[in-house]
């Protein structure tokens, strides 16, 4: 079906230069979705969805720290991701507070900060919409380059500390005592999550980073019978979701980030009629 | 004893906040031997386990561990989330790089080649008790440490364990360290009882910890239930005071049912070990 979809749109486009930008946006969401997948299964299994959230909502504050020092827009979001991702963690020793109210504050004051301190620098030509839901087809040859390159590092990044990686989250204190440098194994996966959510902003902007992680995961959880096979499917059905989602939203005109979404949730329902196993 | 120990204690203190969790305590571990750690709930048992596996630092006091010694840790619980699909061989494959055969091999000693291709969190708590001991002894490791490895198995499969453990201290002459607030059962085949609350309130041979005036005034009248497990066994004392189990070497499953059954009569402990020495 996926294929089919691709090979249509191919078609339509016809190679004309008015219609490069749907390849472009097609080739920009694979190459995300084959990196969200096997990392949105290790936020589905450790229950970090919220977390994951919480990070995305940050980056317009990134957003905003790029344009004031001129570093950059990614390189802003993924600093500021790291910064609130520490934050959380010495909060989280405190144990005044549970994880889920300290999750909420970050989340929407960041989200709150960012819209403000945007508002201010209202010197800078800022599209906030295609922040907040993305802008697929407004993707450039630089971009496509940055999600191919840097996806292509996370996910090297990922085979690397995967086992590690899988033996804390079945246990920490079983992966401690077996020599797992938990701290610095924690630390590289939130890296992970940071760079990806600067790459996805483009695609499905900051609101809807976390549905590509969660749902294809999800949907995936229902075919597998190991977590590599979990992972591989999960990017696989994130595949077919940008797929059939761009290839919705140019037979209809709706917005393509969340029909992107909105195909992944069609296909996590449709997981659902499928027979469990494992 | 010449062989110095697998792994030593000595005047262990731990303070969290202002509350002392362990007071001057001081523990060892040899080779072959077994050392149960017991006391209530708060006692400080499980951490004086994680200063002993180094993943807290004592306050005061040292924890020495022989030279390369390789830990067999088998937590009190693994709760994997749903989400993640694992069978029990990718589960072992985590921690070691055994083959299939080997981890048939190392299921088959702990009765539960069956679940290898099962998902982990089908497992029942007897099941998973047992994969957890599979995957400590895929290390070949010198020194077992088994944190409440009873828990959420019924009283005939807590049986099984023991014996099980036994066994294979018998069988590969590895250390143990069992950590338990369940005293029924516990202690047949444990060479040193230590009974913490805090403070080491006492250690010894089992027979000698269950009749200890600080041993007893912290368990009350359940305290008798150790001598009752013990005397089922119908084991005899060699002169160093070592328990010597009757119809050693686990000749299979037979004698587990025994102990079972006579467990309900109410033997008094004080005349069954006529002659023993009093702690």
């Amino acid at each position: 079906m996926t294929i089919t979809i691709i090979t249509a749109m191919i078609m339509r486009t016809g190679g004309t230069a008015m219609d490069d930008f749907l390849l472009r946006g097609l080739l920009a969401g694979i190459g995300l979705a084959l990196v969200t997948g096997p990392l949105g299964c290790v936020i589905v299994w450790r229950r970090m969805a919220y977390f994951g959230d919480t990070l995305s909502h940050s980056a317009l504050l990134g957003v905003a720290l790029g344009f004031l020092t001129g570093i950059g827009t990614q390189t802003g979001i993924v600093l500021v991701c790291l910064a609130i991702a520490l934050a959380l963690t010495l909060l989280q020793e405190q144990r005044r507070l549970g994880s889920d109210t300290l999750l909420g504050i970050i989340s929407h004051s960041t989200l709150s900060l960012g819209m403000i301190a945007l508002a201010v620098l209202g010197s800078v030509r800022v599209d906030l919409l295609s922040y907040l839901f993305g802008d697929i087809l407004a993707v450039g040859d630089a971009d496509l380059y940055a999600i191919w390159g840097g996806g292509a590092l996370v996910l090297a990044l990922l085979a690397w500390i995967w086992r590690p990686l899988l033996a804390l989250t079945v246990d920490e204190d079983l992966a401690r005592v077996e020599g797992v440098p938990v701290r610095r194994v924690r630390l590289g996966f939130t890296l992970m999550i940071a760079i990806i959510i600067a790459l996805a902003m483009k695609i499905v902007g900051i609101l809807l980073v976390t549905a590509l992680l969660i749902i294809p995961a999800a949907a995936a959880r229902r075919f597998a019978k190991g977590p590599e096979g979990m992972a591989v499917q999960s990017a696989l059905i994130g595949v077919g979701a940008v797929a059939m989602g761009l290839g919705a939203s140019l037979q209809v005109d709706v917005p393509t980030g969340p029909a992107i979404v909105a195909a992944a949730a069609a296909l996590f329902l449709a997981s659902q009629a499928v027979p469990a196993r494992g | 004893m010449t062989v110095p120990p697998l792994l030593e204690a000595r005047n262990i203190s731990l303070t969290r906040g202002d509350r002392a969790v362990l007071d001057n305590v001081s523990l060892s571990v040899g080779a072959g031997e077994i050392v149960t750690l017991i006391g209530p709930n708060g006692a400080g048992k499980t951490s004086l386990v994680k200063l002993c596996l180094g993943l807290v630092k004592p306050d005061k006091g040292t924890v020495a561990r022989a030279p390369g010694l390789n830990i067999g840790y088998m937590p009190q619980r693994l709760a994997v989330d749903v989400t993640l699909p694992m069978p029990v061989a990718r589960f072992l494959s985590l921690w070691s790089r055994a083959t299939r055969a080997e981890m048939v091999c190392v299921l088959a000693e702990v009765g539960a080649e069956p679940a290898i291709d099962r998902a982990i969190q089908t497992l029942s708590g007897g099941e998973l008790q047992r994969v957890l001991l599979a995957r400590a002894l895929l290390r070949q490791p010198d020194l077992l440490v088994l944190d409440e490895p009873v828990q959420a198995v019924d009283v005939h499969g807590q049986i099984e364990l023991f014996e099980l453990i036994g066994a294979i201290r018998n069988r590969r002459g590895c250390g143990v360290l069992l950590v338990s607030h369940d005293l029924h059962l516990v202690m047949a085949r444990t060479d040193t009882v230590i009974c913490l609350n805090r403070h080491v309130c006492c250690q010894g041979k089992p027979e000698d910890v269950s009749r200890h005036p600080e041993y007893v005034a912290l368990f009350g009248r359940h305290a008798d239930a150790l001598a009752i497990y013990h005397h089922s066994h119908d084991h005899s004392h060699a002169d160093d005071g070592c328990v010597v189990p009757a119809g050693q070497e686990h000749t299979g499953h037979g004698d587990h049912h025994g102990c079972g059954h006579d467990h309900h009569h109410h033997h008094g402990h004080d005349h069954a070990h006529g002659g023993h020495r009093h702690g």
